[in-house]
C-alpha cells in the first residue's frame, strides 16, 4: 500500500526504521525541524541540525527508495528565549533554497507564552517573505485548545494563504476549529497521547476526508514509524474503500505538499 | 459502513479492558497514602463530562474540554516545558504550572 509519511523525525530513528517503512510502501517522508529532546546550547547546533535535515537524511532515505523532504524553523520549545531564537532563525535563509526544503515548520506554540507567540509570528513572516508553505505544531494535552485558538488568531492577523498552511496534531476538540477556518489539518498517531488509529478514523468519519492527513510523528519518544500504515489497515476493518484509504494516506498529503515547489515523487 | 454491532465486535473488548484499567487506576489512587494533586479532580470532571457531554459536544470532545486550559491570554513565561495532561485550575497564569 503506497503512502506518504508527512511528519516523521528520522534524525531520532534508526536506519532499520527506514527499511521498515519502505517495506510497507512509504514513497516519501517529510521531516519538520523539532525539539531534539534537549535544549541545544548554541545556534551552531541548529546549523548542524539543518545540514543533517537537508543533506544527510535525504541520502539515508534514498538508500531505501524513499524521497526525504524537510521543514525548517526553531521549534516552540526552544523559542522561549527570543534572542536565541532569532539567532537560529537568521540561519534559515542560508538553507531555504536547498532542493528538499518544503517550507517553515514545525512552528507553533508549546506552553502558549508571549515569547513563543512572538517567535511564531516572526516565523510566519519569514514564510511569507520567502513564499513558503507552513507546518504548525499545536501544543500538548491541556494546552492544545488554548494554543490552537491563539495560533488561529495570529494566522488571521497575518493574512496567510490558508491553502498552504497545515495545522498539525489536531484532536477531536481542535479538528473542527482548524478545518472550519479553512486550513489543512494533520492528525498524529501516538501510542500514549494524541490520536489512536481508532480515534483518528473517528475524526475522519466525523469531519470528513478533505484537507486532512495522518502522520506518525515518530521521534525519540514512544512512537511508531508504522502508525500510518497500521491506521490504514484499521480503516479497512472499518469498511473504508481502498480508494478512500489511499486518498487519506497518499492523495491528500500529495495534494498539500505539491504546493511546495521542491516536492515531487 | 459498519453497523453498531460491527463497531461493538471491533472495539467492545478493547474498551472494556480500558474501562477496567481506569477503574483500577482510581482504586489504586484511593488505596495509597498522601494527597492526590489537581489531576484527580480533573479526572473526575472528565469522567462526568464523558457521561453527560454538553449539547452539541461528543463524549471525546467533552473529555478534552474538561482537561483543557480555557484561558485566552498568552502566559508571561513557561515555567515548565511539558504538559501534565490536565489544567491546574488553582493556578491562573494560563500555561500549566
Amino acid at each position: 500500500m503506497k503512502y506518504i509519511e508527512p511528519h516523521a523525525h528520522m534524525v531520532s530513528r534508526t536506519t532499520a526504521d527506514y527499511q521498515s517503512i519502505a517495506q510497507v510502501g512509504c514513497e516519501a517522508l517529510c521531516e519538520p525541524a523539532f525539539w531534539a529532546g534537549f535544549d541545544r546550547a548554541s545556534p551552531q547546533g541548529f546549523f548542524d541540525y539543518y545540514r543533517q535535515l537537508t543533506e544527510y537524511e535525504p541520502a539515508r532515505a534514498a538508500k531505501f527508495g524513499i524521497k526525504h523532504f524537510c521543514w525548517l524553523c526553531i521549534n516552540p520549545k526552544e523559542a522561549e528565549d527570543p534572542v536565541f531564537a532569532r539567532e537560529v532563525m537568521s540561519l534559515i535563509p542560508e538553507f531555504i533554497d536547498k532542493p528538499t526544503v518544503l517550507g517553515i515548520g514545525e512552528i507553533g506554540l508549546n506552553k502558549n507564552t508571549k515569547n513563543e507567540l512572538q517567535i511564531f509570528e516572526e516565523h510566519v513572516e519569514i514564510a511569507k517573505k520567502y513564499d513558503q508553505a507552513i507546518l504548525i505544531h499545536t501544543p500538548h494535552l491541556e494546552d492544545k485548545l488554548k494554543g490552537t485558538r491563539l495560533i488561529l488568531d495570529a494566522l488571521k492577523n497575518a493574512n496567510v494563504d490558508r491553502d498552504r498552511v497545515i495545522i498539525d496534531h489536531v484532536e477531536e476538540h481542535t479538528a473542527p476549529l482548524v478545518l472550519d477556518a479553512g486550513y489543512w489539518a494533520g492528525m498524529t498517531l501516538y501510542p500514549e497521547s494524541k490520536c489512536s488509529p481508532a480515534r483518528a478514523i473517528d475524526i475522519l468519519e466525523t469531519f470528513g476526508m478533505e484537507r486532512i492527513w495522518m502522520n506518525s510523528a515518530c521521534d525519540w519518544g514512544i512512537s511508531d514509524p508504522l502508525a500510518v500504515i497500521k491506521t490504514a489497515l484499521e480503516m479497512k476493518k472499518r469498511h473504508h474503500s481502498p480508494e478512500i484509504v489511499e486518498k487519506v494516506i497518499f492523495d491528500n498529503p500529495k495534494e498539500f505538499l505539491s504546493q511546495c515547489p521542491n516536492f515531487s515523487l | 459502513m459498519p453497523t453498531k454491532k460491527d463497531i461493538q465486535d471491533l472495539y467492545f473488548m478493547d474498551a472494556r479492558f480500558k474501562l477496567l484499567e481506569i477503574a483500577s487506576f482510581l482504586d489504586r489512587v484511593d488505596r495509597h497514602e498522601g494527597d492526590a494533586d489537581f489531576r484527580h479532580p480533573a479526572f473526575s470532571k472528565a469522567l462526568e463530562a464523558m457521561q453527560n457531554p454538553p449539547a452539541g459536544t461528543t463524549r471525546a470532545q467533552a473529555v478534552h474540554l474538561a482537561f483543557s486550559d480555557h484561558s485566552s491570554e498568552p502566559a508571561e513565561s513557561a515555567g515548565i516545558q511539558f504538559a501534565f495532561g490536565a489544567h491546574n485550575e488553582t493556578k491562573n497564569e494560563g500555561a500549566g504550572v
